[in-house]
């Protein structure tokens, strides 16, 4: 008895894929999850505080937006998620499974903090800015381009290649801070150039995270363009399709593999500075703190959609920021918001078969 | 020799973590689920055994080591039965990319083991208070007698119970995997599911019991680590990268659990190497660590180069079945 | 009485989707001892109608009679427990075990494997119906008809009373089918109930008792064999009298426009020469067609043309104008289209390689030609959107729109889109592989008659194709591939499928 056709007495459900569905349909369905998922962590929530879940939820609400500061660091969080999500992008419609986000971020971040640590007071501002995001692109870029030289030429696993090009990021990250500790012996960097804030973002407009947006609006508004009008774009979605179809168009496979992890990897290596410059304003093992993972979902979730992309990952991230806060009001650990994320991806992820398969419950009309 | 001995109790010591992993991620791989939830789940089994023997122990005066070690065993393999459950839904029934329900659940797993360990580490009072020493003391306990042989007892029979385990579970799943009809059909599932549908192997039973039994292998090794490893206690984000060594050295040991014994002893060795290098300096000593995930890589694109079809991952590996596509 | 019959359908329905009704309120029937051929046209409804027996599928509404009772085939483990057994069209064997682990595959019994017994089981079998088999050869090693043998077996090895093959002739030479075919009636002939799936008119006539017929999905009727022709039942099949001629002119401006000279090309695991010492020339005007048995170097042929195969050694030299020559052998295939060398080029795999099945079908047109056009960054859709119209008026593609999917158009359309896109740049070649697998007799023809159009124009078309009454009517010339090498290339006019049969084992003239 197969699970499609689940007899229950003479009940059958039958599943099978649409062929189309409408866009308010899928939207629904979405909202349903999203909705569902929020009642869920809600019983979660309350079974561990015993807290009134309105309270918790407006808890959440005041810990992602109830002030100025909390939600500028809500937004520096969410397009943070965006800009990586966007840097897998051109990755994934390969359909080549980068994992190493993780990786190519703190290695990004590493090539920032070594410039602000390095040259931060000996270079102008502006000089030293752009050395900061050229470095680190060039940095995340290598960390994706190794994975990719061995993929495109000997074919080479690379879900499981940049999962362990995320170990070595880390292992190198601990090497510098032996270095780079500060003060002696605490085994942290601690924040970089506190006094004279050389090789940080400046403030524009008064906005602390100003650069922050810019900098992923750009990006993202790029990479639109490039994923549906130009040529390369074009090419790498052949290539994702079917290798052999790419083949047959004259396209160069290895070229295109490589060139679109190098792409990749440097928006990934982009965001480690943005964090190590423009957030944190250090470094530590601990930097890309799963993004790298959770940007995946968000890609994936959102089929490379940028507007999708955008609502996923300020939804995410808002409910992140949302269960911190609860989570030193009621005195739980930071933590929570990790168990709150998973919920909410299990439901994100599990709607997806009601938006590609229609159940058909029926009766059968004889003896089983 | 005193030296040789601690680096080989000091290998083992690390491998039987990874090998649990590697086992249940070869069970759960062989029909075609490709579960990067282990790393999770094997600190969700971890942190649910912990949990088992500490309200144990709280709740009785006078609590017995074998009551802590069962009261564990039986939370940490609930919960990963539990997590291996989430992944099974999601992928089997309804469909949902592998790799995605994976890392989700891996952030979930780790979450939850960091949050709750956190939280009884906050009752018993305070970061690295909590203990279960009873408890420990039943899965480090020696084999009475045994142990005491000179060097033979120091070297094969001087350690706690679950290092036997790890060894006889590996052993019983190859056998399980070459010479059984459950073995064949497995192997027949991962490969091709149409194939095995049409020979009338129920696909999702195999893929639901093969992922919830890989599940509870993989989380006695999070259970091992807090038990015997750390002796009953829990440090946030201790476990590491263990669970992602686990899904490594799967590919290492070609899906076959009687080479990942001596895989885990490999990566096991390398994980501690840098404390046997003599004058290494602290930051040298950071890039020995390197040394499981550079293997790793290696292991990976040799194996990658040969294309014999038997060592390659099952043929399925990561794609959802369907039936009635077409 | 009751036990006549075997199997009896009754107002059986499937759907799939809201849109697609494979069968619409089917009754038919079994008899016990018989061979009954289904015969049907590509997309009539044959096999998902068989899936439903074997368990693959579940009927949407209608009832299963199984040697007179009520019968609910939910799996392929209920279909069993009626000796009910399916050898499929694509096999559906695990490469890397043996064959023995694949024919045990499913069956209960003690979880300890026994393969001693399981072995000498096998033999006895393999040893009274004559076949050739190792029951410790792995999968991947063998060849098609002993991968056949394998599902044969299998079936029978679990006491299959009735049997059901799904085109099992497809990848046979004349020869294995007639072997075949002898075992079918030894089989007959012991009590066991066959169905055929096949749609070829020759074969049913020679092996069947009966002929049932099915055409879009509906079913027309059953004949007694021995009353039917092939006239009467190719009208059954096609619903009208069709006059089933295909309109071959003779070749003009006949010249050498592609030469090929001592090809070799090894193995993609570099064990084997696939192709070795091809010589042909294909001509302006003429159609070349190539037959063979499926993988006897037909694609590696085409592919190295296009220059998508590494040669091991060989010339192939092209003639784009009289007294001009480009030779291919050291170009990459992105070299051979950059250079402007107008050789289309249609895959046997359409979906998998000629064009990407997630695309629209403007994205489509410009799979061979983005890399042209005036930006050196973006893509120019004005153009592919242009031709895409163009294919789909001029051809008649029925799609819901040009920004509609092309997985999602039926495999007629498929492949009117991938051959609009490549006769479109005016080609000087044409290769094409299996033009009209898996498509009707309609979109058939309509296939043939834009070769035809090609040769008339002057290009020189090469058409490798599986159906050799179609070969003899459609070509001038065809070459034929037996184990990599040319066993001989003869006059269409004048050549007969028993020489192409011989020529096809390898025998030469």
């Amino acid at each position: 008895m197969s699970s499609s056709e689940k007899r229950n007495g003479r009940l059958v459900i039958h599943m099978v894929k649409r062929d189309t569905i409408s866009r308010p349909k899928e939207w629904g369905i979405r909202l349903i999850a999203v909705a569902l998922s929020l009642v869920v962590c809600a019983i979660v929530i309350y079974l561990i505080t015993r807290q009134n879940p309105i309270e918790v939820y407006s808890g959440i609400i005041n810990g992602a937006i109830g002030t100025s500061r909390r939600t500028w660091v809500t937004v520096r969080e969410s397009v943070l998620l965006l800009l990586i999500a966007v840097g897998l992008v051109p990755a994934y419609r390969m359909r080549f499974w980068n994992i190493g986000a993780e990786g190519q971020i703190l290695m990004g971040g590493a090539a920032s903090a070594a410039v602000m640590i390095y040259l931060g007071d000996k270079m102008p501002a502006g000089a030293s800015l752009i050395l900061i995001l050229v470095l680190s692109m060039i940095a995340g870029m290598i960390w994706g381009l190794i994975p990719a030289i061995f993929k495109a030429r000997f074919n080479t696993n690379e879900t499981l290649f940049t999962l362990m090009m995320n170990y070595t990021a880390m292992q190198l990250i601990t090497y510098f801070i032996v270095y780079w500790e500060n003060p002696k012996g605490s085994n942290t960097v601690g924040v970089i150039n506190q006094a004279t804030k050389a090789g940080w973002f400046p403030k524009v407009f008064g906005f602390q995270y100003f650069l922050n947006v810019l900098i992923v609006a750009v990006v993202t508004v790029l990479m639109t363009v490039y994923m549906r009008y130009t040529k390369q774009g074009y090419e790498l979605a052949v290539v994702g399709e079917s290798a052999n179809t790419a083949r047959y168009a004259g396209i160069n496979v290895r070229k295109v593999i490589i060139r679109t992890m190098m792409i990749s990897g440097a928006i990934c290596g982009l965001a480690g500075a943005v964090i190590v410059s423009g957030a944190s304003h250090t470094i530590s093992t601990s930097t890309a703190g799963g993004r790298g993972f959770t940007a995946i979902i968000v890609a994936w979730m959102s089929k490379f959609n940028p507007v999708t992309m955008i609502i996923v990952s300020v939804f995410l991230v808002f409910m992140q920021q949302g269960s911190i806060q609860i989570a030193t009001q009621f005195g739980l650990n930071e933590n929570a918001s990790d168990i709150i994320t998973g919920i909410l991806l299990f439901f994100l992820i599990g709607c997806e078969f009601f938006v590609n398969y229609s159940l058909e419950i029926y009766r059968e009309g004889k003896e089983g | 020799m005193d030296v040789i001995f601690a680096f080989i109790q000091g290998a083992i010591g690390q491998g039987v973590t990874i090998l649990f992993g590697a086992t249940g991620e070869i069970v759960t791989e062989k029909s075609g689920n490709l579960n990067l939830g282990i790393p999770g789940i094997m600190y969700m089994g971890g942190i649910a055994g912990l949990m088992g023997a500490f309200f144990y122990e709280k709740s009785t005066p006078e609590p017995s080591a074998v009551m802590g070690l069962i009261v564990s065993l039986l939370t940490c393999l609930a919960v990963s039965f539990a997590g291996g459950l989430i992944y099974c839904v999601l992928t089997v029934t309804l469909r949902a990319n592998q790799n995605v329900v994976g890392l989700a659940l891996t952030t979930f797993g780790t979450g939850f083991a960091n949050f709750f360990g956190g939280s009884i580490s906050k009752i018993a009072g305070g970061v690295g208070q909590i203990s279960v020493a009873t408890t420990a003391s039943a899965y480090r306990a020696r084999i009475p007698g045994l142990s005491k042989i000179p060097i033979i007892g120091k070297a094969i029979f001087n350690y706690g119970i679950l290092t036997y385990l790890s060894i006889i579970i590996a052993v019983i799943v190859t056998l399980v995997i070459l010479k059984t009809r459950t073995g064949l059909h497995l192997v027949a599932v991962g490969e091709s599911p149409a194939t095995a549908d049409a020979a009338g192997i129920n696909v999702n039973r195999y893929k639901y019991v093969a992922t919830l039994i890989g599940s509870m292998i993989a989380g006695m090794g999070g259970l091992y680590f807090v038990m015997d490893y750390l002796g009953g206690t829990w440090s946030n984000n201790g476990f590491g990268d263990r669970g992602w060594l686990a899904v490594a050295l799967v590919i290492l040991a070609l899906w076959n659990p009687a080479n990942a014994i001596w895989g885990s002893l490999l990566f096991g060795a390398l994980y501690i190497l840098y404390i046997y290098i003599p004058g290494l300096s602290r930051a040298n000593q950071e890039l020995v660590k390197m040394s499981p995930y550079l293997v790793t890589i290696l292991v990976l694109v040799l194996t990658s180069k040969r294309n014999k079809p038997e060592n390659q991952p099952p043929g399925s590996l990561g794609r959802s079945y369907f039936r009635e596509e077409r | 009485m009751a036990q006549e019959n075997a199997i009896e359908l009754k107002n059986v329905t499937k759907r799939f989707g809201e849109k697609v009704l494979a069968n619409d309120n089917i009754s038919m029937t079994l008899k016990k001892g018989e061979i009954l051929a289904i015969l049907g046209e590509n997309g009539s409804g044959k096999t998902t109608l068989m899936n439903m027996l074997s368990g693959i599928y579940f009927p949407d509404e209608g009832t299963i009679i199984v040697n007179g009772k009520e019968a609910l085939i939910r799996s392929p483990r209920d279909a069993f427990d009626l000796k009910i057994g399916m050898i499929h069209q694509h096999f559906k064997l695990i490469d890397i075990m043996t064959a023995a682990q694949n024919i045990i595959l499913g069956l209960e019994g003690s979880n300890r494997l026994d393969m001693k017994s399981v072995r000498a089981s096998i033999k006895e079998l393999t040893d009274r119906y004559g076949f050739d088999l190792d029951p410790g050869q792995k999968i991947y090693t063998m060849s098609v008809s002993q991968k056949q043998t394998v599902e044969i077996i299998k079936v029978l090895y679990r006491g299959a009373d009735i049997l059901i093959l799904d085109e099992p002739t497809a990848v046979l030479t004349p020869q294995e089918t007639e072997k075949l075919f002898d075992v079918l009636r030894n089989m007959r002939n012991a009590g066991k109930s066959i169905i055929i799936i096949t749609h070829k008119l020759n074969e049913v006539l020679e092996i069947s008792d009966r002929v049932s017929v099915l055409r879009k999905g509906r079913y027309i009727g059953t004949v007694e064999t021995r009353d039917a022709t092939a006239e009467s039942l190719t009208e059954m099949m096609v619903g009208e009298k069709v006059t089933l001629n295909i309109d071959r002119t003779e070749p003009v401006n006949v010249r050498p426009c592609l030469e090929v000279k001592n090809l070799n090309v090894r193995s993609a695991d570099k064990t084997r020469l696939v192709l070795s010492d091809i010589n042909f020339t294909a001509n302006t005007g003429e159609i070349l067609g190539i037959a063979g048995i499926s993988g006897n170097g037909q694609k590696e042929l085409l592919e190295a043309i296009v220059r998508l195969q590494n040669l091991e050694s060989g010339e192939i030299l092209f003639y784009p104008e009289p007294g001009e020559c480009v030779s291919l052998q050291n170009k990459k295939s992105e070299e051979v289209t950059s250079l402007g060398i107008r050789m289309a080029f249609v895959p046997e795999d359409r979906l998998g390689m000629g064009l990407v099945g997630s695309m629209d079908i403007i994205d489509n047109m410009m799979l061979r030609s983005y890399a042209e056009g005036k930006s050196a960054i973006f893509t120019d859709r004005r153009t592919p959107k242009e031709l895409a119209q163009k294919v789909v008026d001029k051809l008649e593609v029925v799609t819901p729109g040009l920004g509609t999917p092309v997985r999602r158009l039926s495999g007629g359309n498929v492949q009117k889109v991938l051959v609009g896109r490549e006769i479109a740049s005016a080609p000087k070649v044409l290769l094409v592989a299996y033009p009209v697998r898996g498509l009707d007799i309609n979109s058939s023809y309509a296939i043939y008659n834009l070769l035809g159009e090609q040769k008339e124009r002057g290009c020189a078309v090469v058409c490798v194709g599986e159906d050799l009454d179609v070969l003899i009517d459609l070509c001038d010339r065809i070459l034929v591939l037996a184990g990599g090498q040319i066993s001989g290339i003869v006059d269409a006019r004048t050549t007969t499928k028993e020489e192409l049969g011989i020529l096809m084992t390898g025998g030469k003239e």
